[in-house]
Formats: structure tokens, sequence, C-alpha cells
């Protein structure tokens, strides 16, 4: 039998230390719901994700209560809707997005991902139909996130897309103003988007992936953070250690829970994402496992060293315990939806141009940062553009999902609510990039050899 | 399938007749108990069988717990494959 101080070890994560399964996250595809009309392609799609998810929250439900985890989010990512609608005669996509919205609402999903173009290599027509829909779009809707691929190691970056990617951000920050621009916190822009991402905003279900897949991704930097606090001072091999088999732990339920729902569900079981994804609750931050190894305050020099250390050994240990791993797995460091974060947003140690320095070690990106409304729609591009070359030239995947919270300046807060947290409204740069920016084209793919 | 039931609360008399009548009214077998008093808080672990329960898992979950909140404990039922999973290679 199992021994008592397992079991009490695995709920004491649970009740103490925020373990949950952050989310499991059916993807679907629509290909097979295009249609020359638009209102005709709407209905199928409607009726395709009312299907295949009806169950979904149910299940999920069952399983939390069965298992006695937490599952904090039910999801569902689609095919990127521009390649869906490519074939409809529609000037916008705003119709499909309300139609995702109410598809998600009817299932009981919290998030719909997949409003999504692809667009390293160039747009289509289509691709700049869905781009230009976003800011109608993310007003429109509640619970449907947007996504755009600019760039990916293998196509270099597309210059154009990211240029009006900034004019996006800022028009849908401006149409949703009333909530501090909060459609911006449902678009990332995106290099090396990965297929079969479990977590939103960025979810969407590739062309690569089968007909309905279940991914899962899990969450614990408490358990993490808990786990260190018993190797005060000890060298690197140990913490590396310790955060290995913690993770190893953690994936192991995001595995059980995974093969469990997708057994019920009847669907194939994708993968776990080994993501330590923190929320606004004290205690469930990835900020302060930084400040457990040694560091008075994340930010400050040893920050990038720590972090890259943390998400190796997230994968490292999370690896073995699932049999299959994807997503963006790493540790994601959103600054709204991080307690400790936030605190050291707030304090100043921590700033952009630091946390453009960690993304080149964790998974994502400049993730729920907050900057002042007046930002100009080429400075949002010029930061989209260096974050894309951080993951173009490192082979990874990186986002930038940002908020130029309109009427906000430095030293104000954003509220978003719930998971999403709020953030402190961080500085930028206010030197121009308009020039930079305004030459469109293409950044061919790097080199990828002659390593230095 | 398996299930650990969890029982921590204040001690006094009839906690685990109290445990194992509602149990058995479900139909749910115990396989095996371990048990301690801390400080005067009751803890118990049983392993038990509930492959032939009378209710859907997730409503003993339910049902237990208001049993428990009645009898001023806390009591969790959970499926073994968790512990396993987390704890066993």
């Amino acid at each position: 039998m199992l021994n008592q101080k397992d079991i009490l070890a695995t709920q004491d994560m649970i009740d103490k230390r925020h373990l949950d399964i952050r989310t499991i996250t059916m993807g679907i595809s629509l290909l097979d719901c295009c249609d020359p009309d638009l209102k005709t392609c709407c209905d199928k799609i409607y009726s395709k994700i009312t299907r295949c998810a009806k169950d979904l929250v149910k299940v999920g439900e069952d399983i939390e209560k069965e298992f006695g985890i937490p599952i904090v989010n039910k999801r569902i990512s689609v095919t990127p809707i521009a390649i869906v609608a490519g074939s409809c005669q529609a000037d916008s996509y705003v119709e499909i997005a309300k139609t995702l919205d109410a598809a998600a609402k009817t299932c009981g999903v919290n998030f719909i991902g997949g409003f999504s173009a692809l667009v390293q290599k160039g747009c289509t027509a289509g691709d700049w139909k869905l781009i230009r829909s976003i800011p109608e779009a993310m007003a429109a809707t509640e619970r449907v996130c947007a996504s755009v691929n600019v760039g990916s190691t293998k196509a270099g970056i597309n210059m154009d897309a990211v240029a009006e990617m900034g004019r996006i951000v800022k028009q849908t920050a401006e149409l949703t103003a009333a909530n501090d621009g909060l459609g911006c916190a449902k678009v990332v822009v995106f290099a090396n988007a990965v297929e079969d991402n479990p977590f939103m905003a960025g979810a969407f279900h590739g062309v690569g992936e089968p007909e309905c897949v279940l991914n899962v991704g899990v969450s614990g930097p408490g358990v993490v953070y808990h786990a260190l606090q018993s190797v005060k001072g000890q060298p690197f091999d140990v913490v590396a250690e310790t955060i290995k088999k913690t993770a190893f732990q953690i994936t192991r339920m995001g595995q059980l829970v995974g093969r469990e729902a997708s057994r019920r569900l009847g669907v194939p079981f994708g993968i776990v994402d080994l993501s330590l994804a923190p929320t606004p609750a004290v205690g469930d931050s990835v900020a302060r496992i930084l400040e457990e190894m040694g560091l008075e305050v994340t930010g400050t020099h040893g920050t990038t060293a720590a972090l890259a250390m943390l998400n190796d050994a997230v994968k490292k240990g999370g690896v073995m315990a699932s049999n299959h791993v994807g997503g963006l797995s790493g540790a994601f460091i959103p600054v709204s939806e991080d307690e400790g974060m936030i605190a050291a947003a707030e304090s100043g140690t921590l700033c952009l141009d630091k946390l453009e320095a960690m993304t080149c070690v964790c998974s994502v990106g400049l993730d729920m940062i907050a900057v002042p409304g007046d930002t100009s729609a080429a400075t949002i591009s010029a930061i989209i553009a260096d974050e894309a070359a951080i993951g173009m030239v490192n082979s990874k995947t990186t986002a930038v999902r940002i908020i130029p919270a309109p009427g906000k300046t430095v030293g104000d807060r954003v509220e978003m609510g719930g998971l999403l947290g709020s953030a402190p409204v961080m500085p930028v740069h206010d030197k121009s990039s308009e020039d930079f920016i305004a030459r469109g084209g293409r950044i061919p793919a790097p080199l990828q050899s002659l390593k230095n | 399938m398996k299930a650990i039931v969890t029982v921590v609360g204040k001690d006094r008399v009839g906690i685990i007749a109290g445990v194992c009548t509602a149990l058995a009214e479900f139909n749910v077998n115990v396989l095996d108990i371990s048990q301690t008093v801390m400080q005067g808080y009751f803890t118990m672990m049983m392993a038990t069988e509930v492959s032939q329960c009378n209710v859907p898992l997730a409503e003993l979950v339910t049902r237990m717990d208001e049993i428990g909140k009645d009898m001023g404990l806390s009591i969790r039922v959970q499926r073994e494959d968790i512990f396993e999973a987390m704890h066993r290679i």
C-alpha cells in the first residue's frame, strides 16, 4: 500500500502549494468547415465545435472530483481561422469570431484559441483579412483568443506583418479602452509558434494535428518554490536535482489526468505541456522561485542564469514523466499573472530590457506587459521584432502579449481580473523606431551553422 | 478501482465507526486502515475498493464530504491512481 507520507505530501501540494492542472485543451480541426458562404461556414464551425467538445467540461469536472485535483481551465483550440476562412467571400472575419465565442459559451469553456494566422513568410488575402479583423473581434467577443505567427527560424521575420501587428495591438487597446485595453490580453504575436500548445492566449490547432486531440498543461510554481526552501544555501547541482524531481511529480499528474480525460472523451491524447504557469495568487509565482535561489528581487543581475537553470530542470524532470511532451514547455514569465513579477516590476528592478533577456532562456516571451497608452504602434512593432528575432535565432518559441493601456502611464496599474491579474505600467524607451519599422519586407532566415 | 479515503479531525468517540458505516452504505469495501492521533488530531487513511460502489465516484466524493462536515471532520475520497502516479515510477 502507499504510505501515509506520500498521500499527505500530495494532498499538501494541492491544498497549500497550488498544485493544479492548469488546463485541459481540446484541439479541434475545422478544415472540413470551409465554405465560400460565410454564414454556412459559421454554422459548420459552431456545430462541429459544440459536437466535439460537448462533454469536455463535464468530464473535466468529474475527473477533478474523483482525483481531488483542481483542473482550473477547460479550453478549446481550433485550426487557424485564416486557413478555414480563406475561401469565404467576406471582407471581415468578425462573424467567425462571434461564432467561436458562442460555441465556447455553449460548451462552457472559458477561452477558445485559434483566431489565428501563420504569416512568417508572407500573407495570403485571408491572412490579411483575419489580422485586420482582430481589433473588432477582440472587442466584440469575450472568450476568443487571437494569435499571429510573424517569424520562424526557417522563414525569417515577416516585417510587413510585424508593422501591421503594432497597429493592430494599438487598435485593439483603443476598442477595449473601457477595460484598460483588455482585448490585448487575448492577442499574441509569435515567432516559431507551436501547433499543440494548450495554453491561452496562443493556443491553436495546427494543420499537422489530428481531427481532434486533447492536450494538457500542468502547473506548480508553488510546489517548486516549497521544495527549494528545503535546500537553502546548497549548490546548484542540488537545486537542479530538486526541481527535476518536483517537475517529474507534477508532470505525472498531468499525464494521468490527460490520459483519463482522453479515454473518457474518446479522443487521442496529444501532449503534456511541461510549463510552470504562475497565477496572481500568493505562493504560485515563478519570480519567487528565482528569489528563493538567492536573488533579492527578480530582475536583478543573475536572474537570467537562475531562469535558464529553472527552465532546463523543469524540462528534464518532466520529460521522463510523460510519453509525449510538447507545447511551450518551460517556465512562463507573464508579468501581470505572477505576484512576484508584479512586485519586482513595481519596485523598478524588473524592466522591459531584462525581461527581454529572460525570454532568451525560457519559454514564450514578453507576456502580459502593460506599457503606457501613448506608446506608438512603431515602438510596439519594434518590441515584437526584437522578440521574434530572439526566437528566430535561438530556434525557440517567443511571443509578445503587450497592453498599451489607453490613458495610463508609468506608475499606473492595469486591472484585468481573474487569472489575467493586474499589471503595473512599465516604461518603454522613448526614442523612435519609426523608420526601422517603415522599411517592411522580410528579415532573411538566419544561418544555422557558424554559431557564436 | 481503488480509492484512498483520508479523514482528519479532532479525536472523539465513534469516528471510525461513523466513517465505516457510511462507506458500507455506499457498498465500499475497506481494504486497509492506518490511523494515528497526533496532539489530539485524528488522522486516518483507508485504502478502499470502490468498483462495486452504488453511486458514481464523483457523487461518493461529494456525499462523503457532506457526511464529514456533519461529523465535524474532513473526509476526502480520491482515486488511488493519483498517488501512484506521483510517487511510483
